[in-house]
């Protein structure tokens, strides 16, 4: 056994899953509120990704500001994207309503592929040190910064949808739209908040994993692997959506340590999550912490 | 489906049942069927390789997006994991022939039932799950497949993928595009009329009633279980068996050809073609697969007033395939067969539009 090794991927498999927790939470945010399913998420955190990399190394922005504006440019690209392209799906049955947003992706991931290129880009250094050590143990100063960011991020998460007006009107248009829209919440409103917000994230998420590897359009896998994260989580939980993208993050290191050690099948870190997925939709479809769907005639 | 009426000539009543499930609606839309397909059988003796590799192509994507309509259009479940079952026909008929020495001609149908086997395997799920939770299974089902093929030398040839021998029938080497295209246009027709008869028969209407409403047709007592099964297996069926044609037409299967793209890009035919309608998975594919050659002109053409363009071409085409999927899901979402059908009602109601 080789226990660094396994130590270090234990590390990994954190990091990395809290930021697939973040992702899936976007995901979750958006199927909650609005019944979609975004399947062009990877795309919008590799384009918030790509849009903070034009305005540093293009724009020449200094970091803190180009962060800002990606920001600020993915939030209306969300609602642009929620008005022009799901508002006139909305009450059409769910084939429509996925594959328009694969259509989506599909048109980004082109979109992307021509504007920017199909190489990874660096992001300039953007601390001054590499490395912090924490307890003896030398962690890479991005790492920390993602560990920082996705745990604070799930705390707004948490205050938003707790304590604040739109967090609320938001969880009642989830539990019921019409009960929502007779009590005056404008559900188109809410509609666009939820993609705003989801976007946005998804930038955050898009320009910390730039930070920790590079920018590039192969990225756009994470918007596959939250999949695997959701179903564990259950589709409609935003903590299950955390507790499943930290799952699937540990996991996919776990099988990949396991079978670089004993089994040398390869490849195992992709697919392992899959084989996982569909164990857990044949015995529990609506996941750990999801809502069981009960039909009644 | 659609909410068209379809216009009959004056004086057509079905006065039985068995008017009312014939396989042509009238007779002049039979002898055009009839006609066509003759004009098909003397194509290649006319047009030139070019035509011919195109027609050949969208005969064997046609038996594939076939496939996945009766899976999606006609029983309403979600797939997008069916390049997988595609690329599985390929290589299983490749590998049925490298093993066994069979002829490829039975090879070929082999390999079909080979894949529907594979199709109901990862159809379980099914029994359970729908909508969402099902998309995403079958996505699960891609990516392992997909897994497989890549590590599964004995099968695939692993990364370097395995040959496929050309079709040889009673003696005749089917070397060259033109005789190719017999054995396409046999199993094209060979599957849409399958599919027809599938359609008018009692397990294609409980096939239809899953979709429309699963828990009355389950009252009814339509096995959703089985039913669901079937309609992945029967699906899977023409996936493998297009998978074989394609394999035998390049002569060579690797594993970059059956990505999740190419999933999308049968689901993008059938929707743009018209769900649950036979006629319409031909038009979708013809749409999808003529589509990049339109582009490709279309951005030359542009070329010369924006230079950029010439080297976004291979973008363009593929931005082409999601900006269609989403306009015809905004403006057209039930596919060309219902523009189709509004233009003839249109034509037979002229002047009174209404």
């Amino acid at each position: 056994m080789n226990w660094d090794l396994l130590f270090q991927l234990l590390i990994n498999g954190l990091i990395v899953g809290m930021l697939y927790g973040v992702v899936a939470m976007c995901f979750v945010l958006i199927y909650k509120s609005t019944q979609v399913v975004n399947f062009a998420q990877g795309e919008f955190l590799v384009l918030g990704a790509w849009v903070c990399w034009f305005f540093i190394m293009k724009m020449q922005l200094p970091f803190v500001l180009a962060f800002l504006f990606a920001m600020a440019f993915m939030t209306i690209f969300g609602i642009i994207v929620q008005m022009v392209v799901l508002r006139p799906l909305i009450g059409e049955p769910i084939i429509s309503v996925i594959m328009v947003t694969i259509g989506l992706s599909i048109f980004m991931q082109a979109l992307m592929n021509w504007m920017f290129g199909n190489s990874a880009e660096r992001f300039p250094a953007v601390f001054g040190e590499n490395t912090v050590s924490i307890g003896g143990l030398q962690v890479e100063t991005a790492y920390l910064m993602s560990l920082v960011l996705s745990v604070l991020v799930m705390g707004l998460f948490y205050y938003f949808f707790k304590f604040s007006r739109y967090g609320l009107a938001m969880r009642a248009t989830a539990y019921n739209q019409q009960v929502a829209q007779s009590l005056g919440i404008s559900v188109k409103q809410v509609f666009s908040m939820a993609w705003a917000i989801s976007a946005l994230v998804s930038c955050i998420a898009g320009v910390v994993l730039g930070l920790v590897n590079a920018v590039s359009n192969s990225l756009a896998i994470i918007g596959i692997k939250v999949f695997p994260a959701v179903i564990v989580g259950g589709l409609d939980s935003i903590i299950g959506a955390v507790v499943g993208g930290v799952i699937i993050g540990v996991l996919e290191n776990m099988a990949e340590f396991v079978d670089g050690q004993f089994l040398h099948i390869g490849n195992m870190y992709t697919v392992a999550p899959f084989y996982v997925l569909i164990i857990i939709l044949m015995i529990r479809p609506y996941g750990l912490f999801g809502t069981k769907d009960i039909e009644r005639i | 489906m659609s909410h068209v009426p379809h216009p009959r000539p004056c004086g057509d009543f079905r006065t039985s049942y068995s008017d009312d499930t014939s396989l042509f609606r009238t007779r002049f839309e039979g002898w055009s069927i009839y006609a066509g397909i003759a004009a098909l059988l003397v194509a290649p003796l006319f047009l030139n390789d070019y035509y011919i590799s195109q027609m050949l192509m969208i005969g064997i994507f046609a038996i594939a997006a076939l496939g996945l309509n009766v899976l999606v259009g006609f029983t309403g479940q979600i797939s997008l994991g069916h390049s997988a079952f595609f690329g599985f026909g390929a290589f299983a008929s490749a590998w049925i022939n490298n093993t066994t020495g069979l002829p490829v001609f039975i090879c070929i149908p082999l390999a079909g039932i080979l894949t529907t086997a594979v199709g109901m395997i990862f159809g379980i799920p099914a029994a359970r799950l729908k909508g969402l939770y099902l998309a995403i299974a079958t996505l699960a089902s891609q990516f392992i497949l997909q897994d497989f093929f890549a590590r599964a030398d004995w099968f695939s040839g692993g990364s370097s993928g395995s040959l496929a021998e050309t079709v040889n029938f009673l003696g005749i080497e089917l070397d060259t595009d033109q005789k190719y295209f017999y054995l396409v246009l046999f199993w094209v027709i060979v599957s849409f009329l399958a599919v027809s008869n599938l359609r008018r028969s009692r397990d294609g209407r409980a096939l239809v009633a899953v979709r429309d409403h699963y828990l009355s047709a389950e009252i009814m007592g339509i096995n959703l279980t089985r039913y669901r099964i079937l309609s992945f297996g029967v699906s899977s069926f023409f996936a493998g068996l297009g998978g074989a044609l394609y394999g035998h037409y390049l002569g060579y299967v690797s594993v970059e050809g059956f990505t999740i793209l190419l999933s999308i890009q049968f689901l993008a035919m059938i929707i743009i073609g018209g769900l649950g309608s036979v006629t319409g998975s031909l038009l979708g594919t013809i749409f999808i697969m003529l589509l990049p050659q339109f582009m490709e002109e279309a951005a030359s053409a542009m070329a010369v007033v924006f230079p950029a363009m010439e080297q976004g071409k291979a973008y363009i085409k593929e931005m082409s395939v999601g900006a269609v999927i989403i306009l015809f899901l905004i403006f057209e979402p039930e596919g060309l067969i219902h523009r189709w059908r509004m233009i003839r009602a249109s034509w037979k109601l002229y002047p009174f539009s209404h």
